[in-house]
């Protein structure tokens, strides 16, 4: 008998909160896709907000660095955390040994830097908190170089405004089909103390799961901003012509911000 | 009941006017607001469905969730079948299946946290929760500042929320009459009484934690002010407390739309809208 009772009790509930919820819901949903109308609309806030947090934010403002003691056990692993791909597979068995990052765009002198180019240039370590879109934190150590002495080392032309990223990992996007991860960030990001190109983590070789040999970290934004298995960078004027000029992978596919300060 | 028969037919009603327009204005707005951003933060929840203390997140050598404060997921159970399951400080799992960890959607039972029905968008699909959020956080602030600056200046809070000396007095005799359903007559039902504006002032306060703790969350803000996370015990804590105080914004509403209903729902409703409230005349013995 109870478990009539239950069955039937739950069939109620689902029936009566669909129905409140289902005229408001039907109208939502078909406002969210990211072909609609209303979501030019729901992305205008993305604007809002990076305005509104440059405002009390600042160019300079360093995110909260902690200590060994709060560093996490484990440190989660997100996104890609293995790569299918023939030549990745061979430089990472030969240990990075003929790994080169690639530096075009609007920049004076291209450069193609090894893995001892980068480690060779100073480098800052830095214990932060990564906090994921999906909610979740974990703290970790990271060294590198700074993005900004590679920029300099480029030297930036007029009309440089963002760095695009591209990187060695593949994910299906459900609209777009398999693509390379890519991601962008502003000059004021990029310039940042704390926005360097890591290659340890916890004072270890970076591991493929977290990116190897090269990952991004740019700490006063959502971990999908810090792209990983780091293969060319790009100065650009504009991301308009880039993927579907959303500035990212996450942001042309599923429509995540730009600006992912929140 | 005998009293209301024992009553004469034109017993006296009195429109008072009770709701100022701001009040009145900011008071539906936030209502809308609060759907938005409570049905937009479940899908949210529902991309990380656990919750922790301090200031990461903790997980084992396999990238599993340890240690949480509250976990809402999809088990198999010894039949192979899933069972959607809430487990709180490690305790033993509560059953849930049909609304929390599996539920119905689109006819096939889906593992997630909260059901369709309760999120927004209904499917799965944390950038479009995210856009609604943020959309709605903003309208929610800036409603909200409106009606503590006017709370501030206009004395709304001094007049209308902050209990009189007199009111403490009588906390009991309010309570009990309250728990009973007895609600004011006369000069007394002009004002609130003492559960009522105690009930407000938790609400506010509860709706402020939730912008602090919202915050708290974001690493833009995080870096302007580093001290607004630690205020919670760190980010992670802020999640949760984020979480806490939406469930006791949820409690607030379903009592507030309760009480409505049982004293006089149209009534009340007229004087959200016109601000005009008609009371009783007399008092209760």
């Amino acid at each position: 008998m109870s478990q009539r009772l239950l069955v039937n009790r739950r069939r109620f509930l689902t029936l009566a909160g669909g129905g409140a919820s289902g005229l408001l819901l039907a109208g939502c949903d078909s406002w969210s896709t990211p072909t609609s109308t209303f979501r030019t609309v729901l992305d205008q806030t993305d604007k809002l907000t990076e305005a509104a947090q440059r405002l009390v934010l600042g160019d300079q403002t360093l995110a909260r660095e902690f200590t060994e003691a709060d560093i996490s056990l484990h440190f989660r692993a997100n996104g890609s955390t293995e790569i299918d791909d023939p030549e990745y597979n061979r430089m990472a068995a030969a240990g990075f040994a003929d790994y080169r990052l690639e530096i075009s765009g609007l920049v004076q002198r291209p450069l193609s830097l090894s893995l001892d180019d980068l480690r060779a240039l100073p480098a800052r370590t830095q214990i932060t908190r990564h906090d994921c879109v999906e909610g979740w934190s974990s703290i970790g150590k990271w060294t590198g170089p700074q993005l900004s002495s590679v920029l300099d080392m480029a030297g930036l032309l007029p009309g440089a405004r963002y760095v695009m990223f591209y990187c060695w990992d593949q994910l299906n996007q459900a609209r777009l089909g398999r693509l390379h991860y890519y991601e962008s960030v502003g000059m004021e990001d990029a310039l940042h103390a704390q926005t360097i190109l890591a290659h340890a983590i916890n004072d270890e070789i970076l591991p493929i799961r977290h990116g190897a040999p090269l990952r991004l970290r740019v700490e006063r934004q959502l971990g999908y901003k810090h792209a990983k298995f780091l293969r060319g960078i790009e100065v650009v004027a504009s991301f308009a012509d880039i993927g579907e000029g959303k500035g990212g992978y996450y942001e042309d596919g599923d429509g995540y911000e730009w600006y992912a300060g929140i | 009941m005998s009293e209301i028969a024992a009553r004469p037919p034109n017993a006296a009603k009195k429109l008072v006017y009770r709701h100022a327009l701001v009040v009145r204005i900011t008071h539906w707005i936030n209502a809308v607001c609060i759907l938005f951003l409570l049905m937009s933060g479940l899908q949210i929840f529902n991309a990380h469905p656990h919750l922790y203390w301090g200031e990461a997140s903790t997980f084992d050598d396999q990238n599993r969730p340890i240690d949480t404060f509250l976990s809402i997921g999809a088990v198999r159970n010894a039949d192979g079948e899933r069972d959607g399951v809430v487990q709180i400080m490690g305790g033993d799992f509560i059953y849930t299946t049909g609304f929390l960890g599996l539920s119905q959607h689109n006819g096939e039972p889906a593992a997630r946290a909260f059901p369709a029905w309760l999120t927004l968008p209904s499917g799965r699909d944390l950038a479009a929760g995210r856009l609604w959020h943020f959309l709605f956080a903003w309208i929610f602030v800036i409603n909200g500042l409106v009606y503590v600056v006017y709370g501030l200046a206009g004395r709304h809070f001094w007049r209308d929320l902050l209990p009189s000396r007199d009111q403490w007095r009588s906390f009991g005799g309010t309570l009990w009459d309250h728990l009973r359903l007895r609600f004011p007559r006369g000069e007394e039902a002009t004002r609130y009484n003492i559960i009522q504006k105690l009930a407000y002032i938790i609400a506010i306060l509860a709706l402020i934690v939730m912008v602090m703790t919202g915050l708290s969350m974001s690493p833009g803000i995080n870096a302007a002010a580093p001290w607004l996370p630690e205020l919670f015990g760190g980010r992670q804590s802020a999640r949760t407390f984020h979480f806490i105080s939406a469930f006791l914004v949820v409690l607030f509403a379903l009592v507030h739309i309760i009480m409505v209903i049982v004293s006089g729902v149209w009534n009340n409703i007229r004087s959200m809208i016109t601000g005009r409230f008609s009371i009783k005349q007399g008092t209760r013995k």
